[in-house]
C-alpha cells in the first residue's frame, strides 16, 4: 500500500483550495437566501468552457477569467429574475427548480461542446515545476493555492469589513427589520447570487486548466462541493475552508490508498459529522 | 382535518388493473416492452412517493438504491453463476441494507437538508459504480442473460412483472393506511407535536426510509431482468430525478398516481427520443415548469381543484 508522500498532500491542498472557490459561492447563496442551487456544477462547467474559449480567442489567462465570471455571474442574474423569482420562499420548489436547470445547461453544453475534453491553456508563467523539498510540483497547482487564499480572504474582508457585508449579514439574520430601514433587500440578495454564481465560473475556468472539462465534471464538482457543504455549515466561510481542506485531502488519500472507492472515502467522515452535527460543523439552525 | 389518505378507489384500482392486464392483448411485442417499463418504474415511482408524500421529505437517492438492486441481481447472475431468483432476493436485500444506511443517516434532516443529503448518498453510489470497474464492470457495466427461461416471451414476463408490481403496490398502500402510515403523516404535518405525544419520530422515519428502500429495490431488481444490462447511468442522479419527476407528475401523496406519472413521462420520453436527442432538456425543462406552475403535482392540481381546500 502505499503511503501519502509530500507531492500527493499538495494535490489535496491545490484540490482544496479549487473546492473552496466553487463551494463558497454555493454556501453565500445557501446560506444568505436560502436557495440551494444545484445549476451551481453547471455554471461551472459553464464558466470554464466560456474561459476555454475566451482564453483560444486572446490568448489571455486573466481576460478568459474575466469574462468566465461576468458572463456566469450574468446567468446567475437570468436564472434568479428570470426563474427563481416564481418559487420565492418555497426551499424545494427552488432546489427542484435549479435542478432542472442543471439538467437543460448540462444537456444544452453537450450540444455545444460534444464529449470531448478541453483543457484551458495555462499562461506562460505558471507552465513549469517548481523545486522545493526535494519534489518537482507544477506552477499551476501552487497558484491555484495562492488563490484559494486570496478569495478567502477577499471574500472575509468583504463579509466582515464592508458596508455590503454587514448590509449581508444583517439580511440574514433578520430581512424584515432591513427592509423596515429602507434598504433594498432584494438587490443585496441578488448582487449576493451573482457573486456565488461568479465564484463558480471563475473556479470553472481555474479548474479547467487542471481537471480539465468534460460532460459529467459538472455533477462531480457539485456533489464535491455538497459534501464541503454538508460538513462546514450552510452559509459559513471558515465551514466552507474547513469542509473543502477535508474532502480534498480525504479525496487525495483515498486516491492513493483505495483508488477504486476514492468517492468513498470522503463519505464516511461527512457520515460521521452529521451523525453529530446535523446542521455540519458551522451551521446554525434557521 | 386529517384525511384517512387515499381510500382504494376500488373502480379506478379495478379500471387500472384490468387495463394493464389487457394491454398485451392489443399491443405489438414493442409497445409491450415499454409497458413493462412503464410497470418498472412506476413501483419505483410509488416508493419515492412513500417519503414525498407522506413523511414529507423529498429524497433524491432512490435511484441509486434501485440501481444497486439491478447491478446486484445481473452480478450474481452473470458473474457469480446464480439463480435469477437469488440474484433477485439479493439485489433486494441489498437495496434495503443501503436504504437502510442511507436512512440512519437522513432521519435527522429535514426538507432541504434532506434532499441533499440523500442526493450526495446517491451520488456516492454512482461514483463507487463508477469507478470499482473489477467488480461493475466501470464505465461499460454488466451485461448478459439474467431471464429465467420461464419468462423468456415478452408477454409472459409483462405478466410475472404486473403481478410483482401490484403486490408490492397493494403492500405500499397497505403501509401508509395502517396506524404507522398515520403517523408518519403527522410527523409530516407537525413533527414536534408528534415528539410531544411520545411517538419515536427518527424510528418511524428510519423504518419508512428502509421500506420504501425495499420497494425500490424489488423495482430495481425487475429491472435487472427486464433491462439484462446495467451501467451507472442506471444508478446516476438523472435516474432519480426521473423517479421523482414521476412521483410529482402523479401527484405527490397519492401513491396511485405514481403509475400515471410513470405511464405519463415514460410515453413522452418515448415520443420525444423519435425527434430529438434531448430528453435531459425536455426533462429539466418540465422540472422548472411543473415547480412553478404545478408543484402538487398533475393530479395534485386537479385534485385540489375539485377539492377547493388547500
Amino acid at each position: 500500500m502505499n503511503s501519502l508522500n509530500l507531492f500527493q498532500l499538495l494535490n489535496g491542498l491545490t484540490f482544496a483550495a479549487l473546492l473552496f472557490v466553487v463551494a463558497s459561492g454555493f454556501t453565500l447563496i445557501f446560506g444568505l437566501l436560502r436557495i440551494v442551487n444545484l445549476a451551481h456544477g453547471a455554471l461551472y462547467l459553464l464558466g470554464g468552457y466560456i474561459g476555454y474559449a475566451a482564453a483560444l480567442a486572446t490568448g489571455s489567462f486573466l481576460l478568459a477569467v474575466l469574462a468566465a465570471m461576468a458572463s456566469v455571474a450574468l446567468a446567475g442574474l437570468a436564472l434568479d429574475q428570470g426563474l427563481l423569482r416564481f418559487v420565492r420562499g418555497f426551499e424545494l420548489r427552488q432546489v427542484l427548480l435549479t435542478l432542472g436547470v442543471a439538467f437543460i445547461l448540462n444537456d444544452l453544453g453537450l450540444l455545444a461542446w460534444g464529449g470531448d475534453t478541453f483543457t484551458v491553456p495555462v499562461p506562460e508563467a505558471l507552465r513549469g515545476a517548481l523545486r522545493f523539498a526535494g519534489v518537482f510540483y507544477p506552477k499551476y497547482r501552487l497558484f491555484v493555492l495562492a488563490l484559494g487564499l486570496v478569495v478567502f480572504l477577499l471574500l472575509w474582508l468583504l463579509l466582515n469589513r464592508t458596508r455590503l457585508g454587514a448590509l449581508i449579514r444583517a439580511g440574514v439574520d433578520d430581512a424584515e427589520t432591513l427592509e423596515a430601514m429602507g434598504v433594498n433587500i432584494r438587490r443585496i440578495f441578488l448582487v449576493t447570487f451573482m457573486l456565488g454564481a461568479a465564484l463558480a465560473g471563475l473556479g470553472g475556468v481555474v479548474g479547467g486548466a487542471f481537471l480539465t472539462l468534460y460532460p459529467g465534471a459538472d455533477s462531480e464538482i457539485l456533489v464535491f462541493s455538497l459534501a464541503v457543504v454538508i460538513i462546514g455549515g450552510r452559509g459559513s466561510l471558515p465551514g466552507a475552508a474547513i469542509g473543502a481542506l477535508m474532502v480534498g485531502l480525504l479525496n487525495s488519500i483515498g486516491q492513493v490508498m483505495f483508488p477504486e472507492l476514492a468517492y468513498f472515502v470522503i463519505f464516511g467522515p461527512m457520515a460521521l459529522i452529521l451523525a453529530f452535527r446535523p446542521l455540519g460543523l458551522f451551521g446554525r439552525a434557521a | 382535518m386529517p384525511r384517512a389518505g387515499p381510500s382504494l378507489p376500488r373502480l379506478g384500482v379495478a379500471l387500472g388493473v384490468l387495463l394493464f392486464a389487457a394491454l398485451p392483448l392489443v399491443l405489438p411485442t414493442y409497445q409491450v416492452s415499454v409497458a413493462t417499463r412503464i410497470l418498472v418504474f412506476s413501483l419505483l415511482a410509488v416508493s419515492i412517493d412513500v417519503l414525498a408524500g407522506y413523511t414529507g421529505r423529498t429524497p433524491l437517492g432512490h435511484g441509486a438504491i434501485f440501481g444497486v438492486s439491478t447491478y446486484v441481481t445481473i452480478y450474481w447472475v452473470t458473474v457469480a453463476g446464480g439463480s435469477p431468483w437469488a440474484g433477485m432476493a439479493l439485489g433486494v436485500l441489498a437495496a434495503t441494507g443501503l436504504a437502510a444506511v442511507f436512512a440512519l443517516l437522513a432521519v435527522r434532516t429535514s426538507g432541504v437538508y434532506f434532499l441533499l443529503l440523500t442526493l450526495a448518498l446517491g451520488m456516492v453510489v454512482w461514483g463507487v459504480c463508477l469507478r470499482w470497474s473489477t467488480v461493475t464492470g466501470g464505465e461499460n457495466g454488466l451485461r448478459g442473460s439474467v431471464r429465467p427461461a420461464a419468462l423468456a416471451s415478452q408477454v409472459s414476463f409483462y405478466y410475472a412483472v404486473l403481478a410483482l408490481v401490484l403486490a408490492a403496490t397493494f403492500l405500499v398502500w397497505r403501509l401508509v393506511r395502517s396506524p404507522f402510515g398515520l403517523t408518519l403523516r403527522g410527523i409530516r404535518d407537525s413533527e414536534s407535536r408528534m415528539r410531544a405525544l411520545g411517538y419515536n419520530v427518527p424510528l418511524h422515519l428510519f423504518i419508512a426510509f428502509t421500506l420504501s428502500g425495499m420497494a425500490a429495490g424489488v423495482a430495481g431488481a425487475a429491472y435487472a431482468l427486464f433491462n439484462e444490462f446495467v451501467s451507472p447511468t442506471t444508478v446516476s442522479l438523472a435516474q432519480s430525478v426521473q423517479g421523482l419527476l414521476m412521483a410529482i407528475v402523479g401527484g405527490v401523496g397519492t401513491l396511485f398516481g405514481g403509475f400515471i406519472g410513470a405511464a405519463a413521462i415514460i410515453v413522452l420520453e418515448n415520443t420525444v427520443s423519435f425527434y430529438t436527442e434531448r430528453w435531459q432538456t425536455v426533462m429539466g425543462l418540465m422540472f422548472v415548469l411543473l415547480m412553478i406552475f404545478a408543484p402538487e403535482g398533475v393530479i395534485g392540481r386537479g385534485l385540489a381543484l375539485l377539492r377547493r381546500r388547500r
